[in-house]
């Protein structure tokens, strides 16, 4: 009993930090086309601009509630500005490129990134665990849960209803709904979608950005964070349905699970479950679960 | 490239090999990792070509270094052309199952599942302690029909059977590109309804490629495990892959003889830039791939084409 309500928080935690990686991946994708190997070091960033905030705040001796907003807006200000650099400088040359060309340049971009963060934080790893231990922990029963897990919980799900109001109710999220129906036509429709483009790519890297500040604290900041995110956050995509928002949370949910269970009853199978989930998922239904069936082209 | 390309990339097979005992020992292991390398490119052409990227190749490479790897370890066996054969055979028919999975899927969705593909393994070969996990194990030195040789000479050995290896699998792709199923690959890559309405199944024609492309991608790993002497998991991770569609990019879908190139000038680059600035070959690696995408779309190789228009109009 203990194992499985283990599991499921685990999963929970888990699945929460998969969403907030995968969102803005999933978004960029929806409405641009563009799969953003470039997301792994938005992580990145994020996680090492959190770490040094919360150098910032520990040496000033800030309240942690102070010291947990400035993580999160330094993540975020960080992702505005990497996001603002890559769309109109290296994106916007290769619009209208393949795909899989648009792809590499991302994974181009990635790679160049990569060795920004050794010449900016350097080759060794930060530790950034204050706010972990500030928040304390809590005891449900036998379970002791860390409260930091239950903000990450509740940041995901606030994401989650935030980009399904801003989809459905807003102005701007109608027209993203629009292009992502059909660019064309929403362009001759007045459209301006260069910018929805560009307003689109900067959220996503500021999502991607966020995802590494909050996991900041859990994790050792150090080189190659953003590669192993990066694939991860493509299996949870896939098995949702690429550009589909409520499929990366429902990849999210089955990934963190998947894992969590795995991690408790057969640890050897780790990494082994998440893309064998995936490509169970992928065997049944091609294109992910959420994703609405694609005319072919003559 | 018809029958005199085929002539030139002959003789230039038998220059390089003829010239190795003039060459440093660093040049010679270089260019064996580099040749070895060019074929798991040359299986990345072979997709390319039909518009098909694999970021999971390295799944070949790795499952072909293994097979090396373990065949040596359990059997005690070392003879190097049958070991050859077994990495290219075992990598053959992982791509033959996979392939009916993955010939459904075409762009983004190949490449990612392929990466998945390659991950799985990669996941399942960390966790195998008795495997070595991470640290991998090392490869028993190989023999060459009874002939045993040591240090410098095992070099030169397995430089020659590398350069071998290449020639026959740079012969046998040639002749694929110029049969129906090879030159069908760029109808594909525009339009495979308007294919399949010539009464061709794309969808087997790109099981094909897969099985091509995984065969290479043993060979490939065979001998890169044979002249590294060590194998790990590293060799599954998609990083790996990620360099081995770089390469590909690099050298473009023009030629065959543009993956041994493209494969040459990556390494060099490589260790080149590895020694200079270790801090920054990624970068160096990252701003070469987007100079090429952005400014040369069709790779080095379309570089040569270009001249040979220019001497014609000249002529």
């Amino acid at each position: 009993m203990l194992t499985a309500s283990a599991i499921l928080t685990d999963g929970l935690v888990y699945a929460a930090y998969l969403f907030i990686v995968a969102i803005g991946l999933t978004l960029i994708f929806g409405v641009m086309k563009i799969l953003n190997v470039a997301h792994g070091s938005f992580y990145a960033f994020g996680a090492y601009g959190a770490a040094t905030a919360v150098g910032i705040y520990t040496n000033a001796d800030w309240p942690a509630a102070i010291g947990f907003l400035l993580m999160l807006a330094m993540g975020m200000a960080i992702g505005l500005v990497l996001g603002i650099i890559l769309e109109r400088g290296i994106l916007r040359l290769v619009y209208g490129k393949d795909e899989v060309i648009i792809v590499l340049v991302t994974y181009a971009t990635f790679l160049i990134l990569e060795d920004v963060i050794v010449l900016i934080w350097g080759p060794q790893s930060y530790a950034a665990y204050q706010p972990m231990v500030s928040a304390g922990n809590i005891e449900i029963g036998e379970l002791v849960l860390s409260n930091y897990d239950i903000v990450l919980v509740a940041i995901a799900a606030l994401l989650a209803g935030l980009a399904y109001w801003a989809l459905k109710f807003t102005r701007y999220g109608r027209l993203l709904t629009t292009v992502i129906f059909d660019r064309e036509t929403a362009a001759a429709f007045g459209v301006n979608v260069t910018l929805v483009y560009t307003v689109t790519f900067v959220i996503g890297a500021m999502l991607g950005a966020l995802g590494g500040a909050v996991m900041a604290p859990k994790i050792a900041v150090t080189l190659g964070i953003g590669v192993e995110v990066i694939v991860l956050a493509f299996a949870v995509v896939a098995i949702g349905g690429m550009g589909s928002i409520e499929g990366a949370l429902v990849g999210a949910l089955i990934v963190g699970i998947c894992r969590a269970a795995a991690v408790h009853l057969v640890p050897q199978i780790e990494l082994f479950v998440i893309y064998g989930v995936m490509a169970l998922v992928l065997v049944v239904r091609p294109y992910g679960l959420f994703v609405r069936a694609q005319p072919r082209k003559i | 490239m018809g029958g005199r390309g085929q002539l030139a990339g002959g003789l230039m097979f038998l220059f390089a090999a003829a010239a190795a005992p003039l060459l440093p020992d660093w040049v010679v292991s270089l260019v064996t990792i580099a040749f070895a390398n060019a074929l798991v490119v040359l299986g990345l052409v072979v997709l390319w070509r039909a518009g098909l990227v694999s970021f999971g190749q390295a799944l070949y490479y790795c499952i072909g270094a293994y097979a090396v790897a373990l065949t040596a370890r359990w059997t005690g066996f070392t003879d190097v052309f049958a070991l050859v054969v077994i990495g290219g055979v075992a990598a053959g028919l992982m791509a033959v199952l996979i392939g009916f999975l993955l010939a459904r899927y075409r762009e983004i969705f190949f490449a990612m599942l392929s990466l998945a593909l390659s991950m799985i393994l990669y996941g399942v070969l960390v966790k195998s302690e008795s495997l070595g996990s991470t640290d991998g194990f090392s490869v028993a030195t190989p023999t060459f029909l009874g002939y045993a040789p040591h240090r410098d000479a095992l070099g030169l050995a397995l430089y020659w059977l590398t350069l071998g290896v290449d020639a026959i699998g740079a012969m046998l792709v040639g002749v694929y590109f110029r049969s129906v199923a090879g030159a069908l690959a760029a109808p594909i890559r525009d339009n495979e309804i308007r294919v399949e309405f010539l009464g061709v199944s794309v969808t087997s024609i790109i099981h094909i490629k897969v099985v091509i492309a995984g065969i290479l991608g043993g060979l490939g790993g065979a001998l890169a495990a044979l002249a590294i002497g060590h194998v790990d998991p590293n060799m599954s991770y998609w990083t790996t892959s990620g360099g081995f569609v770089f390469v590909t990019i690099l050298a473009g879908s023009g030629y065959v003889a543009a993956a041994f190139v493209g494969s040459l000038v990556f390494e060099a680059v490589r260790s080149f830039a590895f020694d200079v600035m270790p801090q920054l070959w990624q970068m160096t690696l990252g701003s070469v791939l987007l100079l090429t995408i952005l400014f040369l779309p069709d790779g080095l190789g379309s570089l040569v084409a270009r001249l040979k228009r220019r001497g014609e109009a000249k002529s």
